[in-house]
């Protein structure tokens, strides 16, 4: 069973029918930490502002401790998108600082295009480029794509070795998408993107 | 490595039917805005619009279906706007698939409606439609127009604009109302001065009628996307071809996955 968190601040809808139409079967939609409990995979999607997302986890009594309990010590594997994505930092710095998860070292902060024509946020379709991923490996053969962004803020961690692909937005390059062990995150919608999109998810569904 | 000029086309949607819609033979029903929008779709458009005319309360409620049934088949970003008027319309079309829910009258009669929903949904959701006439040409002077642009308010449309950036507006939609339907291009003045003006994304419409048009949107006017409606739906030009033009002109535009 694959279950998408819903805790509010997701684009439930559209997450649920793109796995679907990727070959994901036996999906739930919940945030019910007994449910979550007995997961074999989990998607946490994510809109809006950092605060609120972390907030909206930390509101649903036992909602954190499930993922943990799943991600961190039983391994299951684990899908962030966008904010969902972000929210595997240690921290986000939008109007203050707020506390991540913590799942994978490195904070979140602005972008940063230096370019008036280059607008906040980076709405619209930019390069990704794949950087030693199983999951873009099988996707894209490690071919560089255009997938769909909208954000405002980039995920910059602490080691390297998280990032699994990469794009650039004026003068800033920033991670597409981080690993970690059975952690996964896009900072792009693949839901969103078409082909591209649907093949990354096909990836995920089919790799672990 | 770049961000990429979108081109989004535009259906009008009025009581759960397209206005005006894609003239082709291989759609089942020509006048089912999922059809059409699977359509554009399937042609690789980067974002589609949806844009609901609907005059009664009944016809509205039958754009909630045609969202839901769209968010089903196309994934691609979907924009929806048209009688928008509170936080909670703004959450149930996303709720019902849409990814940017654009508003316009409701904005301009209540401004703090833009922060309020940008609070609730997040400004990456929120696109305030400008519909603007021009009303002075030396210096050039805009102003809001709101019902489908007919009804004057007396507000400066370039004052607006960034009175709905400093609210939390993740996008603005301008469309001259003077050139919507004209086929006689974008009033590049308008978009050149709000994209020059504001940190936000912007995008092109009312008046395009070739692909020059759509070029001229992004090298003049400097927009971030361009929108079009009836260039694409009589079949003047694919999507295809209005990608041509942008590249061969220097605009990088999306490789599509095939």
């Amino acid at each position: 069973m694959l279950a998408i968190i819903d805790y509010g601040f997701g684009n439930i809808r559209s997450v649920h029918k793109a796995l679907l139409e990727a070959g994901a079967n036996d999906v739930i939609i919940t945030h019910d930490p007994q449910i979550i409990k007995k997961a074999d995979k989990l998607v946490l999607p994510g809109v809006g502002a950092y605060a609120q997302c972390m907030g909206g986890i930390l509101a649903i009594d036992g909602l954190l401790e499930a993922l943990e309990e799943k991600v961190l010590k039983a391994g299951a594997p684990f899908l962030g998108i966008c904010v969902g994505m972000q929210l595997l930092a240690d921290v986000g710095v939008e109007f203050e600082t707020i506390k991540g998860l913590g799942w994978i070292s490195g904070k979140v902060t602005k972008l940063y295009p230096r370019n008036h024509d280059l607008k906040i946020p980076q709405m619209g379709w930019n390069e990704v480029k794949p950087n030693d991923c199983k999951y873009f490996e099988s996707a894209w053969d490690n071919e560089t794509k255009d997938v769909y962004f909208v954000h405002s803020y980039a995920f910059r961690t602490q080691n390297a070795e998280n990032i699994a692909a990469s794009c650039t937005y004026g003068a800033d390059t920033f991670a597409a998408a981080v690993q970690k062990d059975n952690i996964f995150g896009v900072q792009f919608h693949p839901e969103k993107s078409q082909k591209a999109g649907l093949k990354l998810l096909k990836a995920w569904l089919e790799n672990d | 490595m770049t961000l990429k000029t979108r081109i989004i086309p535009c259906l009008d949607v009025k009581d759960g039917r397209v206005v005006k819609g894609v003239q082709f033979e291989n759609l089942r029903d020509a006048g089912d805005p999922v059809e059409q929008a699977k359509f554009y779709d399937e042609q690789g458009a980067d974002e589609i619009c949806f844009l609901d005319i609907s005059a009664s309360h009944e016809g509205r409620g039958t754009l909630y279906d045609v969202v839901s049934r769209t968010a089903d088949v196309c994934f691609t970003p979907l924009t929806v706007g048209g009688g928008v008027r509170s936080v909670e319309d703004f959450r149930a079309l996303l709720l019902a698939g849409a990814d940017k829910v654009a508003i316009n009258t409701a904005a301009v009669k209540n401004p703090d409606l833009i922060r309020e929903a940008a609070l609730s949904v997040g400004s990456q959701c929120v696109v305030v439609a400008i519909d603007a006439r021009r009303i002075a040409n030396n210096p050039p002077k805009w102003e809001i127009f709101t019902h489908g642009g007919r009804n004057p308010t007396g507000i400066d449309a370039i004052e607006f604009a960034a009175l709905a950036e400093k609210n939390g507006a993740g996008e603005l939609l301008v469309t001259s109302m003077d050139k919507d339907g004209t086929k006689d291009g974008y009033d590049i003045d308008l978009i050149r001065t709000i994209t020059d003006m504001v940190d936000i994304p912007v995008v092109a419409s009312g008046g395009v009628g070739d692909l020059d048009h759509l070029v001229e949107g992004v090298t003049k006017g400097k927009a971030n996307a361009v929108l079009a409606a009836s260039i694409f739906h009589f079949g003047t030009h694919t999507l295809q071809e209005a990608r041509d033009a942008l590249k061969q002109n220097g605009i990088e535009v999306r490789n599509l996955e095939v």
